[in-house]
């Protein structure tokens, strides 16, 4: 038995990277306006699968041109990163304009049922707009960095087999990580990332001490919206098949990633992502294995959750996370 | 003319007579009409104006139990289309039932729960595998299916099992707070719906995603219960069951705790009220209730699987107590009576309008647009609305009042007071 969890070693590891980076990112968002509002964003995965379909959109536009086969794809990719990032920052704006900043001083149960509201409506509109212009809201995208790309892990030792993947992949995993550096650098080096950190220690002392809340609040939707729509493209990019519905469940996931992390924690959250996405593929790779087939690769949602209640039972402020006790 | 207006409608007595008119001459073309959705309509709602006639609350009982039991029935059994009503003022009262469950939870002890229909799944589940040979296959006694006698002791067995599920989810999550508890109920409403979609091997116990058919239908006095109008009765005899023990509930020393830690959690612990065992009644009184319903469910159904307790039936149960106002038990009722309707009756009715509409060429509806389809914007955009313009929905929840100099008079003079009056008496 764990002859052949070492043999499919390799490849899991790699899908697992993917994954993971996936939902490190998506993540980063729920984290920051967790850190800042101690609001969980639903919202925030159907950000990410507006992203998806935005990405798709151009990719489907600008293969339709003739000149844009000349130039690399990976401008290409690139041009439409940016641009969806932008897009998706602003609908992300947009959102905690109009559902989060009115009720900022309500009840929290009352920003949460918004959020679950907006989610919704994200979903319908986009299926509206995909089922309309295509006749079907399961949208494939024209298929990218394709060249099957394997490394012989056998050669090493002959326990593993050769892992084999896309080059989508490695695109997949260095964008995220670009993203994960570059986020790190703004929030801990840059005038907005020292306004963001001071925010959501203390909003009214930051405000004492000359800080716009409400737009540090804003650009700190817009950066976490505007990472949940680039992961989205690289999501499209990377597993080809989107539909309205993707963003749920993968931004449940996320958030469990970010928990894992603790939450609040802009590292942990990445930590926690990659940990997930390897768990995760684990899990679907080998609990056939482990439970002598009575629970098969269908349970691997329930096992993140399960992840998801262990930590809160057992370590409740995550893994990098530090605890705090409630203020009367 | 409008003041005037205004006038007469002060009156008690006017009030009544334009009620008696108002019901007379809906439940007439309810009667006589062969199928009219509007008149069905107008007589459900003389129920929410009688919630609003200045009447004692016994009489408007009366009234309503009237209404409920026999004029409804009788009224809508005159054209072709009695038992489609029927079947919708079912399933009226089974998602009303649900709400009020839910409203437990989520509006009195502030605990949201997004996994709730995990709970009507857990009811549902737990009659028909016993009710159909599906026990057969891992029971290692008895004789399966079970009678259709046996219905009845699956009520409570059904919402006995509901609460356990209930107090089983509620162990593990009490430790999490507020938006961290959101997160981990819908987790277990998931996983729970994961369950019953995987449960066929190794051993087969639910069916799978196949789900289980012919369930055996109810049975009293060896009469088999199969049609919506047999089953509208039990289903109102269930919910009225349900509106009695969720008012008594609301007033009583446990319906106050929920509410302090609805209101302030560490408040209410310094004030001497158990968390955990406040939280967990919560927990499992919603639930029971849901589970009941989960049993009457599959034996109208006569067949369940797990498509039928997806996430988007928690949203929905969630949408009627956040429509009605949370916390209010009328507002609850009428929150869930409206979206049902408007699920099972004003929707498909719309969409079949505009198919005719786009099938004769008046004007053409792209098939993405038709309303069937657009429920989830319906409720995303209700909840919205709802959240930031009337966060109390509908119906407000009250609070009884309490007049403190009375109290005071009550509790601390009594005594001097009766012996006073007593000898002016004398």
């Amino acid at each position: 038995m764990l002859l052949e969890m070492l043999q499919s070693l390799p490849q899991v590891l790699i899908d697992g990277l993917a994954l993971g980076a996936v939902y490190a990112v998506v993540a980063l968002g729920y984290t920051m306006v967790y850190g800042i509002l101690q609001l969980i964003n639903f919202a925030h995965g159907e950000i990410f699968m507006t992203g998806a379909f935005i990405g798709t959109t151009f990719f489907i536009l600008l293969m339709g041109m003739g000149w844009v086969s000349s130039v690399p794809q990976i401008f290409v990719l690139i041009l439409v990163l940016i641009v969806t990032a932008c897009l998706t920052g602003l609908l992300g704006m947009g959102i905690e304009r109009v559902a989060y900043r009115p009720l900022r001083n309500a009840p929290r149960l009352i920003p949460l049922i918004t959020a679950i509201g907006i989610s919704f409506i994200l979903q319908d509109v986009i299926r509206f707009i995909a089922e309309l212009s295509s006749g079907n809201y399961i949208v494939t995208g024209p298929s990218l960095f394709t060249d099957q790309m394997t490394i012989s892990f056998s050669s090493l030792s002959s326990i593993f087999n050769d892992a084999s993947f896309k080059t989508s992949f490695l695109i997949v995993l260095v964008t995220a990580f670009i993203l994960m550096i570059s986020l790190d650098y703004f929030i801990n080096r840059t005038k907005w990332g020292t306004a963001m950190r001071a925010v959501a220690l203390d909003r009214e002392t930051a405000s004492l001490m000359s800080i716009n809340v409400n737009k540090t609040i804003s650009i700190t939707f817009f950066i976490g919206s505007a990472l949940g729509g680039a992961t989205g493209v690289l999501f499209a990019v990377q597993y080809g098949t989107i539909d309205p519905f993707i963003g749920f469940i993968l931004g449940m996931k996320a958030f469990i990633a970010a928990v894992l992390g603790g939450i609040g924690n802009i590292r942990g959250a990445m930590l926690g992502g990659i940990l997930l996405g390897l768990l995760e593929m684990f899990a679907s790779a080998n609990l056939t294995l482990l439970t002598g087939g009575i629970f098969g690769a269908e349970y691997k949602d329930v096992f993140a959750f399960s992840i998801l209640i262990l930590v809160l039972i057992f370590k409740p402020e995550g893994l990098l996370g530090k605890p705090t006790a409630e203020k009367v | 003319m409008k003041e005037t207006l205004a006038k007469f409608l002060q009156y008690k007595w006017s009030q009544v007579i334009l009620f008696t008119v108002f019901v007379a001459v809906s439940s007439a073309a309810l009667f006589f009409s062969q199928k009219s959705v509007t008149a069905f309509l107008l007589l459900l709602s003389s129920l929410l104006i009688l919630h609003y006639i200045k009447l004692k609350n016994v009489t408007k009982w009366i009234i309503a139990l009237g209404l409920l039991f026999i004029l409804i029935p009788f009224a809508s059994s005159g054209g072709p289309a009695f038992q489609s009503y029927m079947d919708v003022a079912t399933m009226v009262g089974i998602y009303v039932s649900m709400a009020l469950g839910l409203n437990i939870v989520v509006g009195m002890a502030g605990l949201l729960d997004l996994g709730f229909v995990a709970f009507f799944a857990v009811g549902a589940y737990s009659y028909s595998i016993f009710a159909t040979p599906q026990a057969a296959n891992f029971m290692p006694f008895g004789t399966y299916p079970l009678g259709g006698e046996s219905f009845w002791i699956f009520l409570i067995i059904g919402g006995v099992v509901a609460a356990i599920a209930g107090v089983l989810i509620g162990i593990p999550v009490l430790r999490v707070k507020g938006d961290y508890l959101a997160i981990v109920t819908l987790g277990f409403g998931e996983i729970i719906r994961i369950l019953f979609n995987n449960a066929d091997k190794p051993v087969n116990i639910t069916g799978g995603a196949m789900g289980i058919a012919s369930v055996t239908p109810p049975e009293i006095f060896g009469i088999p219960l199969i049609f919506p109008n047999q089953f509208y009765f039990v289903t109102l005899v269930i919910l009225l069951f349900t509106i009695f023990t969720v008012l008594r509930l609301e007033r009583s020393k446990l319906g106050r705790s929920w509410k302090a830690v609805r209101e302030n959690e560490i408040a209410a612990q310094a004030m001497g009220i158990p968390l955990v065992k406040t939280k967990l009644l919560a927990f499992a009184l919603g639930a029971s209730f849901s589970g009941m319903m989960g049993v009457v469910f599959a034996a109208k159904q006569a067949f369940i699987d797990p498509t039928s307790f997806t996430l988007l039936e928690s949203f929905t149960i969630l949408v009627m107590v956040v429509l009605g106002g949370m916390g209010s038990v009328p507002g609850v009722i009428l929150g869930a009576a409206v979206i049902t309707i408007l699920n099972l009756q004003v929707l498909t009715e719309l969409a079949t309008w505009v198919n005719q509409l786009s099938f004769g060429g008046v004007i053409s509806i792209p098939e993405a647009l038709s309303p069937a389809k657009m429920q989830k914007f319906i409720f995303g955009a209700l909840l919205v609305a709802f959240a930031l313009y009337r966060p109390k929905g509908l119906i407000p929840a009250k609070n009884k009042i309490f007049d403190e100099k009375k109290l005071k008079e009550s509790s601390t003079h009594k005594d001097f007071k009766t012996t006073d009056q007593k000898k002016i008496q004398s």
